[in-house]
């Protein structure tokens, strides 16, 4: 239960940090808030050779108001910053709640909202919101300057992404939410905070009508989380409510369709593939109900 | 041999200077060189919440956390909140009403709540329990230890 030992750096910028990144590669890892990767050290199940520790680079924790209603936020930014932080509650309300069922505020007070992306833990509750939200993420490399990937392309399976060994995410940037929209993020788990059985983000847009009350669906949007190796939307789900009247019955429908089309749930020691799908089915109805109840007291 | 890593840190108000490897955790950098075994090591991977600690007055995890990374930072444990004859409202609190019981998680859950009253100094039973949500107590007598926590809110807003 003692990490092994490794060689540390603890650059002050990101061009430091990149010049490390580029000179140790696949043998250095990023230290963020650590509440993922020291454990793993603790378990020994990590070894990297060499630790670069962002945690001195002040550039990087910041949240900002984007444009047109949007946010973007440092890196390493500490998740319960972002819970607390007025103007996050204001503009994506939807990552304040999120943000309240990631781990427990202990962890929360050092951990960080690049940190957990760039980990791309299935079960992790911002890997799924960040492509719920199709937050745009800012990549940058010493050799290769900076890209931007959208979060929807950012994860490629289990704990894995499209980030370099010399790369850092070095931001995260979500655009406004439209008018007439609402979400809501639910989670099913066996101890309060600890990991979701399934999760899952909703974000919904209700076409302009007179009545908000009889306004059709313009787009419904549903991401799962620990169901597979990473953030699972379900398109098809989406499918059924596109144009229609979100009725009680269009909803149920879409989360039914969800369940038997959108995810193939995993079995494992925590609960059975069947098990998961009844709750990517409740959990998907329950969602849309509450968002586009808030969809309509927003219009 | 690793490379060792000089490091100043603030606990409880003294400044500590050691020479440490990279790999040493804030929790036995406390327990281990420091001789402060009041914060309680659990299970090492941030579950237990047994090693809860305020770093510049926030709580986390210090099996989660590596010394040098505590270096030029304030630490404060559960030693700096009272003395035996001189608890703490919350300490005098916890022994009251039994909160204690075997007392592994006690540290922990008060280096937990010392924030969280600061913060909401007014709590409902929701709020409080939903504040030590992340310590775990395998007396499981969570019903004093809430009970503790009203009383010292009480007490700590009179």
């Amino acid at each position: 239960m003692k990490p092994a030992p490794f060689k540390y750096y603890a650059p002050s910028t990101v061009d430091e940090a990149l010049a490390r990144l580029a000179e140790h590669g696949w043998d250095a890892k990023v230290l963020a808030g650590g509440q993922s990767l020291i454990p793993m050290m603790n378990f020994r199940l990590a070894q990297p050779a060499v630790m670069v520790d962002l945690n001195g680079v002040s550039e990087l924790f910041y949240i900002r108001p984007g444009r047109n209603g949007g946010l973007s936020i440092g890196a390493m930014t500490r998740q319960r910053k972002v819970e607390l932080a007025p103007m996050v509650a204001e503009r994506a309300p939807i990552l304040r709640e999120a943000l309240t069922k990631v781990a427990h505020p202990q962890i929360r007070s050092r951990g960080t909202l690049g940190g957990s992306i760039a980990h791309a833990d299935p079960s992790a509750e911002l890997v799924a919101l960040s492509v719920a939200l199709d937050a745009r993420l800012r990549l940058r490399s010493k050799q290769r300057g900076e890209r931007w990937v959208d979060a929807r392309d950012f994860f490629l399976g289990l704990f894995t992404t499209v980030l370099e060994p010399d790369e850092l995410l070095t931001e995260i940037v979500l655009p406004p939410m439209p008018s007439q929209s609402g979400w809501s993020f639910m989670e099913v788990a066996r101890r309060h905070h600890d990991f979701a059985l399934v999760g899952v983000a909703a974000t919904v847009i209700l076409e302009k009508s007179r009545d908000p009350a009889k306004a059709k669906c313009e787009q419904a949007r549903l991401v799962y989380f620990s169901v597979s190796d990473g953030p699972v939307e379900a398109f098809e789900a989406a499918a059924v409510l596109r144009d229609q009247e979100p009725t009680a019955e269009a909803i149920r429908e879409a989360a039914e369709t969800a369940g038997n089309k959108d995810v193939e749930p995993n079995s494992d020691i925590n609960a059975s593939s069947e098990y998961r799908r009844h709750l990517v089915k409740v959990l998907g109805r329950r969602a849309l109900t509450e968002a586009f109840e808030r969809a309509r007291a927003s219009a | 041999m690793t490379e060792l890593i000089k490091i100043t840190v603030d606990v409880n108000g003294t400044q500590y200077e050691r020479t440490v490897e990279p790999r040493l955790l804030l929790s036995d950098f406390l327990r281990h060189e420091l001789g402060l075994t009041g914060t309680h090591v659990g299970c090492e991977h941030g579950v237990c919440g047994a090693c809860t600690v305020l770093l510049d007055d926030e709580p986390v995890r210090s099996c989660l956390l590596f010394a040098v990374q505590a270096s030029n930072h304030r630490v404060t444990t559960v030693e700096a909140l009272g003395t035996p004859d001189n608890l703490h409202p919350i300490q005098e609190a916890f022994r009251e009403r039994h909160g204690a019981q075997c007392g592994y998680c006690t540290p922990g859950i008060l280096m937990s709540v010392v924030p969280f009253l600061q913060e909401n100094p007014d709590p409902t039973e929701e709020e409080i329990r939903e504040a030590i949500s992340g310590n775990l107590c395998r007396c499981t007598g969570y019903q004093h230890i809430v009970d503790a926590i009203k009383l010292a809110a009480e007490r700590m807003r009179a």
